[in-house]
């Protein structure tokens, strides 16, 4: 306990009278943060601009096309499908999705979109915030992703306009906005959900498909009646199905065309920052240290333990660290306020808390070597008496 | 100045270079009482300075014994060196003496910190001390304010301030001019007779030895004479006996 007051005493002592100094260093750990923290924040931003909508399903299993490798863009199930899997012991309640991508023009500047056909009340459809659920069957009705209505204005009640090409010809559609529901992006756009009957009639569709008035769901998600059951409901699924494929969301999420991929890169980018600031820490304390050897020697001749020398270097490097990203934390909060919504930063996540638990360590791991050389400094070579 | 507080039985110290053995303090003894202010002196080489950081318990050495308040330093651990030198001895040195980011006052308070007797009346004979060594107004100064005289003086303060069994000091005044240095040794002196601690000093500058009450004349790492009577001090002080 005694050590720790004398290392702490020595540790402020030093950095309140060389505070310029410290700051400078603190200066350089912000702008680390700043970078780790905005990495983190793309990271997590673009994670959730990807699979948002999946991962708030009210759905435990979604199923594909067989051999589709739970890729959602390759998976195109028969009508029935979704029948078939409300019959099999165990499933609460399974819902079709239907995906694809439209734009929104009855605004000043038109905003793209994607549009799901979902089926009101069943797994697929999200919980409303505001209004009501759409009416089944052809209704010209819409639910929007509370997103799509920051970025617009559109509010419950409005009518917007929808452009989609048919076979080669531009058609327009309006659709009665009836309810918002909340953090529904979905392929990195905002979404908006019309009843699957609409979305057959209004999606995009080649020339080959304007006969068919019968849509076909990309998946379908099924709520189980015990969640925890999905490796056997999934193996029964795909026993009483044919031509299916069944995985769990965090597969959906994963299989997501260029998810992985695009956290890889973004991870990697990150572990390089830390890295950096890991050396950069390390290079300023050992150098730091270098000059302090006569007063190391003079503290150690006069009685201080190698405990209390060590400790004191530790807290220093915790204490500028600290300093350091707590500085960079403020400024990444500052100007993300200037950043427009169709940057996808991302920073209530549990990437920010990593990153920042992550840079508090930098610091100690970086001066390592500092405090160990610290550690082993002798008194008689520190104060040439040897 | 009745008790021993240092006591240096047949003490040898040998070091290996290139291959030669060579023997840098070589079958010394003495006695140093509490009060008794003693210089060791000797031209370079002499092992002055090796003889300084065994009895500091920075040097082990070859064989011989070394007793400090009666503690024999052969026989302790390193965690008991580091406790020894905190609690019974009080150390200057030649020069980067100072923690430089604590303030006068700091820096001799923190030999009272390092032995958890940092109290109101540890803080007052702090201050008392400092005010004696002409350094009232220097309290608050960092040891980069401060001239290199009164940097030492400061150093003479930490090293007195817990009440060491012996005090040793390296060179004191070599970075200092005549007169300052002068006026350090005198005090120092002083309060190694006002406190009763036993105080060596190592110096080659013999004007100081006017100051102390026994010589120690070392060469080859041997201790070639002791001077002990005050006329003969005053004479190698003044340079008439070399």
């Amino acid at each position: 306990m005694k050590s720790v007051s004398l290392a702490t005493y020595l540790a402020v002592k030093e950095v309140i009278r060389n505070r310029g100094r410290f700051l400078l260093v603190a200066l350089v750990i912000a702008l680390i943060t700043l970078l780790v923290l905005f990495i983190a924040a793309l990271g997590e931003g673009l994670a959730t601009g990807n699979r948002q909508y999946v991962a708030n399903l009210d759905a435990q299993l979604i199923v594909f096309l067989e051999k589709s490798d739970y890729v959602i863009t390759a998976s195109r199930l028969e009508t029935k499908t979704v029948k078939s899997i409300r019959r099999v012991e165990g499933v609460d309640d399974a819902g079709a999705i239907y995906t694809s991508n439209t734009e929104i023009v009855s605004l000043a500047e038109p905003l793209k979109v994607s549009m799901l056909g979902v089926e009101p009340g069943r797994p697929g459809m999200p919980t409303i915030l505001e209004g009501r659920e759409f009416r089944t069957g052809e209704a010209r009705e819409t639910v929007i992703d509370r997103n799509v209505a920051l970025r617009s204005g559109i509010q419950v009640g409005d009518l917007i306009e929808i452009r989609s090409t048919q076979g080669t010809e531009d058609e327009f559609f309006e659709l009665e906005v009836v309810g918002l529901v909340d953090g529904q992006s979905y392929f990195f756009q905002p979404t908006i959900f019309v009843p699957p009957a609409t979305w057959e009639k209004i999606r995009p569709q080649s020339e080959s498909e304007l006969t068919s008035d019968t849509p076909f769901p990309s998946i379908i998600a099924v709520r189980l009646v015990e969640p925890s059951q999905t490796d056997v409901m999934s193996a029964l699924l795909m026993e009483k199905v044919s031509n299916i494929e069944v995985t769990d969301i965090e597969t959906t999420i994963n299989n997501i065309p260029g998810y992985s991929a695009q956290q890889g890169t973004v991870q990697t980018q990150g572990i390089f920052t830390l890295l950096i600031g890991i050396l950069v820490i390390g290079g300023f304390f050992q150098i730091q240290i270098l000059q302090k050897v006569p007063q190391i020697g003079v503290l150690k001749a006069i009685g201080a333990s190698n405990g209390v020398v060590g400790l004191s270097a530790v807290m220093q490097i915790i204490l500028v660290t600290a300093l350091g990203v707590g500085i960079g934390g403020g400024l990444t909060y500052l100007f993300s306020l200037g950043f427009p919504p169709t940057i996808p930063l991302t920073f209530n996540g549990e990437r920010s808390l990593i990153a920042v638990i992550l840079l508090l360590l930098i610091g100690p791991f970086g001066g390592m070597v500092s405090i160990i050389y610290a550690v082993r400094i002798e008194p008689l070579k520190a104060l040439r008496l040897g | 100045m009745s008790n021993v507080a240092l006591e240096v039985r047949d003490l040898v110290k040998s070091f290996s270079l290139d291959g030669a053995t060579i023997q840098a303090v070589d079958h010394v003894s003495f006695q140093v009482k509490s009060g008794e202010f003693v210089a060791l002196v000797g031209p370079s080489g002499s092992g002055k300075t090796t003889m300084l950081s065994i009895l500091a318990a920075l040097l082990t050495p070859t064989s011989g014994q070394v007793l400090i308040d009666g503690q024999d330093l052969a026989q302790m651990n390193e965690k008991q060196r580091v406790k020894l030198r905190r609690e019974k001895i009080g150390f200057t040195f030649q020069s980067n003496n100072l923690i430089p980011y604590l303030s006068a006052r700091e820096n001799v308070e923190f030999m009272l910190r390092l032995n958890g007797n940092l109290d109101r009346a540890a803080r007052l004979r702090s201050d008392e001390l400092l005010a004696r060594l002409g350094l009232a107004e220097r309290l608050h100064n960092l040891p980069a304010q401060m001239s290199g005289g009164q940097q030492q003086r400061v150093a003479i303060a930490r090293a007195l301030i817990h009440n060491p069994a012996v005090v040793l000091a390296d060179e004191p005044t070599a970075s200092l001019d005549t007169e300052r240095a002068f006026q350090v040794v005198e005090t120092f002196a002083n309060l190694i007779h006002e406190n009763e601690r036993a105080g060596i000093i190592v110096t080659h500058d013999l004007r100081m030895c006017q100051f102390v009450d026994r010589v120690l004349q070392m060469q080859d790492g041997k201790l070639v004479r002791i001077y002990e009577d005050k006329k003969e001090i005053l004479e190698l002080a003044r340079g008439t006996i070399h």
